[in-house]
């Protein structure tokens, strides 16, 4: 009796050979950790050689990959030295900003687009779309004079209005909206919602997983800048991280390798907890067709 | 559905008590559409919708067309980027640049980026796709786990490499243990090697993303012809070949559109591994590169002259978004 029981079990769960021949499997695994290794592997390396301490090589013959004695120094001496909470600060706020501004402008022009019955809608669309036309870097030049012109350099707002809201979030929170079937807004009419209640009860509620994609590339986007801010920014009080984190490469700094490193892992962190807490809408992000190399 | 309904419907912006947390001050400031002659929803406040897109539009105007024409314009001055006197100086900024050997050689550097960098950025993310797709236990580790370096940021990811590819890194001391290579190969100081070095960050950054890309594509190639094509003895080269690239080949154009523009883009990968002077002298410069260079310098800048090259930069890619329009097309018929 028990056998038959085990074997109903065994029968419910899947079973090595049930993946396929034993030599695909093992080809298929050795690729998949040999792809492991060349992505994974050079991130792995840099949050290794941040805990080693100062009498273990870096490089050289004689460095070794797992740190013999683990410690936090670099970080704490990252800390000490370079103004860090200051970059993490101003890198937070153009995020915030950032998100808080595609947000709601994002919401509410989708919405009006995804609508019949106005005058204007093409011509706002065209619009739109022709400001996705051009390339960042080719209008960079006239951007920064904006900016100047302003009054902007040197200031976070100049970092964070050309970010102000983007097309492509707009676009894409328009074909969410447009996805909610009539039928329910029309019951929500029928209930007596007026507009705003069914853009914020109805349709908001309904586009879940198109704002999760717009504050996702948004948070990233913002936090790994680096050419804009680096246009923008001159005055080591208003860095942003990934622009403080690249003054420590040059050697004439003469920092520690290891605090370079503990430093690269302190900028990671955030996306990656990001990124594991808001998985399922990550790929979703990819598949909606945003740009990126 | 609303045939089904029995009750009037209520007219809608006319509601007049309702329950709810918009309070009536408010309401003026909502939109409220009513039934138009043709049953169309018509705004009875015909600038509500406009309320409601303006912040996109003013961002779209101000910080995306307005810009590009301002570049066109520009290009024709000797603006400088930290303002002072400008004046109009015709053609002169487009003569120099067709004389400046710098500039084609940050043309040159750009278009070899994407002529190497797309079909790789193509075809590998792909392979990988392949790799994944198939649910085996643990895939969901590989996959994620595939997908951290897009999440690094270009500056971080080029720090890791910069220590893994200096002469008494990582790669030129395994190369040297395994006794491949006797002396280190400078990656970090020939300037073709750093060109190649950076190429080969933006592919490591790239596959995780493209790999995500194409998994929602190989969803769409239909499973039977694989199993039909393996009882037919096909190994799994040629059912690549002949199955999985024909089935995502619509996503294979767009990818190489996505990453040729891309290619014409990069700055960050050049800025981290050949410093902040693009390469030595200047070698390994791209085109937005030089643009920053010659436009944006607080002393020596001509933003004059960065328009000028910034229009060139526009119409390359207007120029590759044409053809991989055109060959999209071709593609199709």
């Amino acid at each position: 009796m028990t056998t038959t029981a085990l074997d109903k079990r065994r029968r419910l769960l899947p079973r090595w050979r049930d993946y396929g021949r034993p030599r695909e499997l093992v080809v298929r695994y050795l690729l998949l950790f040999l792809v492991l290794g060349l992505t994974v592997g050079p991130l792995l390396w840099q949050l290794l050689a941040s805990l080693k301490g100062t009498s273990e090589d870096v490089f050289g013959a004689n460095a070794t990959l797992l740190p013999h004695h683990p410690t936090l120094r670099a970080y704490r001496t990252v800390f000490d030295q370079v103004p860090v909470w200051s970059y993490i600060r101003n890198s937070l706020i153009v995020v915030a900003l950032s998100i808080t501004s595609q947000l709601v402008f994002s919401t509410t022009a989708g919405y009006m687009l995804s609508k019949p019955g106005w005058k204007g809608r093409k011509a706002v669309w065209v619009v739109l779309i022709a400001s996705m036309m051009f390339p960042f870097e080719s209008i960079m030049v006239s951007l920064f004079i904006s900016i100047r012109d302003l009054g902007l350099v040197d200031s976070l707002a100049g970092v964070w209005l050309p970010g102000f809201v983007g097309a492509i979030n707009v676009l894409l929170m328009r074909g969410a909206f447009l996805a909610v079937p009539r039928e329910i807004e029309d019951s929500a009419m029928l209930d007596g919602a007026n507009e705003w209640q069914r853009f914020r009860y109805l349709y908001l509620p309904s586009a879940w997983g198109a704002i999760m994609v717009v504050v996702i590339n948004t948070f990233i986007s913002a936090w790994d800048d680096f050419l804009w801010p680096l246009i923008v920014l001159r005055s080591e009080g208003n860095m942003t991280l990934t622009l403080g984190l690249s003054r420590l490469q040059s050697s004439s700094f003469g920092y520690d390798q290891r605090m370079v490193m503990a430093g690269s892992v302190i900028s990671v962190i955030p996306v990656l907890v990001l990124f594991v807490i808001t998985q399922r809408w990550f790929y979703k992000g990819v598949s909606s067709g945003a740009v990126k190399i | 559905m609303t045939a089904q309904i029995t009750k009037p419907v209520p007219v809608p912006g006319t509601e007049t008590s309702l329950p709810g947390p918009a309070p009536s001050r408010l309401r003026a400031l909502l939109p409220g559409p009513s039934a138009g002659a043709n049953g169309a929803a018509m705004y009875r406040r015909w600038w509500l919708p406009w309320l409601w897109t303006a912040p996109a539009i003013v961002c779209a105007v101000v910080f995306g067309v307005f810009p590009f024409l301002n570049t066109v314009l520009l290009s024709f001055t000797n603006a400088k980027p930290l303002g002072g006197a400008a004046s109009f100086v015709g053609l002169d900024n487009y003569t120099r640049m067709l004389d400046d050997s710098d500039f084609w050689l940050a043309t040159r550097n750009s278009i070899l980026y994407a002529v190497i960098v797309v079909p790789l950025m193509v075809l590998l993310p792909l392979m990988l796709a392949v790799l994944v797709e198939k649910n085996l236990p643990g895939i969901g580790f590989f996959r994620s786990a595939f997908y951290t370096p897009v999440l690094a940021s270009s500056v971080v990811v080029g720090l890791s490499w910069q220590w893994l590819l200096a002469d008494d890194g990582l790669v030129n001391t395994w190369l040297e243990k395994a006794h491949l290579i006797r002396s280190a190969i400078p990656f970090l100081s020939d300037s073709w090697l750093i060109l190649l070095s950076a190429m080969g960050l933006t592919l490591w950054k790239g596959l995780g993303w493209y790999m995500v890309f194409y998994l929602a594509a190989l969803g769409n190639v239909p499973k039977e012809l694989h199993e039909a094509a393996q009882m037919d003895g096909a190994g799994a080269v040629r059912r690549f070949w002949h199955i999985t690239i024909p089935g995502v080949r619509q996503a294979m154009m767009l990818v190489g559109t996505l990453t040729g523009i891309g290619s014409l883009r990069v700055f960050t990968e050049i800025y981290m591994l050949g410093s902040s002077t693009g390469g030595p002298g200047g070698a390994d410069r791209t085109l937005p590169f030089y643009i920053r260079d010659v436009g944006l310098d607080p002393i020596t800048g001509n933003a004059g002259y960065g328009s000028a090259v910034s229009v060139a930069l526009f119409a390359l890619t207007l120029g590759l978004t044409l053809l991989a329009q055109r060959l999209t097309k071709e593609d199709e018929s």
